[in-house]
């Protein structure tokens, strides 16, 4: 079988390259190629949202996606929520409301939450509550991390630039 | 995971000389939230993953101006139900896509896949079945269709052969004063496996009061999704009463025989493929009459 394919994607707004084995998931080139481990492997089957990432303005679980798809492709994970050490809207809201506890559901949250507000800033409960469906906390803290989203997008619609 | 290739051809004729080189060994990858994962967990033996989504055959989505769809194989859920003349014109089309897996799987899953992947609990087959989709596939020997009722053979099994591949599917335009719609049975909310599923199309007489043909299909009651004419021809010349709803809900019950698993027992399934047949052919006429 061939060997490792060479894909060059854009990655939280950097020109990333990298080398992957065709059976290697985007989940696994961003954890143990590019050292980007926000993405959290939960199931590894598609279930939980542990490894949500943004590609191509699109929510997706990494681990059901193979790193050679990503060749040409712009990829938001986790560590690209935040600009520098200023943290978004919602990574504020999610340590106000301490809407974790163990925490290894928390990126996927966040990055869902991130795609859902990016294009439907007036969400409501409901809405954020079926968008969040594919996204599993065995805390069962479901209810504070409602209650952030709902706070940060609040925040962020009546201070849309903070966002970005 | 196992080791295999991969390839992405630009055109269908590649896809399917390398599908009919490598033969059984070769699987087609659209959305991958089936194929990845059976692939990982040693389920599918596979050598070569076919990457379908460089191929503009099966990345179109076409809305003619006759009103008829045009789904290429490899377009994702989202990219369906985010289309307002689509949502509009397609509403069933709307329920089944719209729910199947969460927001994550829906930006990947494809009907397509969903077609191929063949399981009896398919959430887009019955909704396909009743608004009597018709497959193109492609393979060494040229181009064929086949209704969409008769593509799956067994779990997991379907009539594609050795290097062929589904290209896209059409739907037939909607004729006027008809409807559709799919329901499906979990005991959650979202993100589960259908016990039962159901869905129903029906073409209602000018004046509304009597349903010309009718189309139903159940899932998850058999090895495969069923169509069930059955139960459409005890809609047709019939008017839309209490009476020939529940003539067509039992056709359903009748016509399923399904397994007793993890899910639901047989039972359970026999009674709700009467029940969401009712309420989907309810919905359907609802939605023929414009409300």
């Amino acid at each position: 079988m061939p060997g490792r394919t060479h894909v060059a994607a854009r990655i939280n707004g950097e020109q990333t390259d990298f080398l992957c084995e065709p059976w290697q998931s985007l989940l696994e080139v961003l954890r143990d190629e590019l050292d980007l481990t926000g993405a959290k492997e939960g199931c590894n089957n598609g279930n939980c949202g542990g490894c949500n990432v943004i590609l191509n303005g699109a929510l997706v679980n990494s681990c059901c996606v193979l790193g050679v798809e990503v060749d040409g492709a712009e990829i938001l994970t986790i560590e690209g929520v935040a600009q520098g050490d200023h943290l978004h809207p919602l990574q504020r809201s999610f340590l106000e409301n301490a809407a974790l506890q163990c925490g290894i559901c928390t990126p996927g949250f966040i990055v869902a939450a991130k795609a859902l507000l990016d294009s439907e800033p007036e969400a409501d409960e409901a809405r954020i509550r079926h968008w969040l469906a594919g996204n599993l906390c065995r805390c069962t803290g479901y209810d504070k991390i409602v209650r952030a989203v709902l706070d940060a997008a609040d925040e962020m619609r009546r201070a849309p630039a903070a966002a970005t | 995971m196992q080791d295999f290739g991969y390839v992405a051809p630009t055109s269908l004729d590649d896809a399917v000389a390398v599908l009919a080189k490598h033969g059984e060994s070769a699987r087609v990858l659209a959305g991958g939230t089936d194929i990845i994962i059976q692939t990982r967990e040693g389920r599918r033996s596979v050598e070569m993953l076919v990457d379908v989504k460089s191929i503009r055959e099966t990345t179109e989505l076409t809305l003619a101006s006759d009103g008829s769809l045009r789904v290429g194989a490899a377009v994702p859920c989202a990219r369906i139900y985010s289309d307002a003349d689509i949502a509009r014109r397609f509403p069933a089309l709307i329920d089944s896509s719209a729910l199947i897996g969460g927001i994550q799987i829906q930006s990947r899953a494809s009907l397509g896949g969903n077609l191929c992947n063949s399981s009896p609990a398919a959430d887009t087959i019955p909704t396909l079945i009743a608004l009597g989709a018709v497959c193109e596939i492609a393979g060494p020997s040229g181009r064929r269709t086949i209704p969409v009722e008769e593509f799956c053979t067994a779990p997991g099994q379907n009539v594609l052969k050795p290097g062929e591949l589904l290209v896209a599917l059409n739907i037939p335009a909607p004729a006027p004063h008809s409807g559709a719609a799919f329901e499906r049975f979990i005991p959650r909310n979202e993100m589960d496996i259908a016990v039962c599923n159901a869905a129903a199309s029906v073409t209602l007489s000018d004046d509304g009061g009597t349903i010309k043909l009718a189309r139903i299909a159940v899932g998850a009651v058999a090895p495969t999704p069923l169509f069930v004419k059955a139960a459409g021809d005890a809609l047709a010349g019939k008017p839309a009463s209490d009476s020939s709803i529940d003539a067509a809900a039992q056709a359903a019950t009748d016509a399923a025989r399904p397994i007793t698993d993890m899910r639901g027992s047989a039972g359970q399934r026999k009674h709700l493929a009467g029940v969401l047949t009712r309420r989907v052919i309810n919905t359907a006429i609802a939605r023929a009459k414009g409300a």
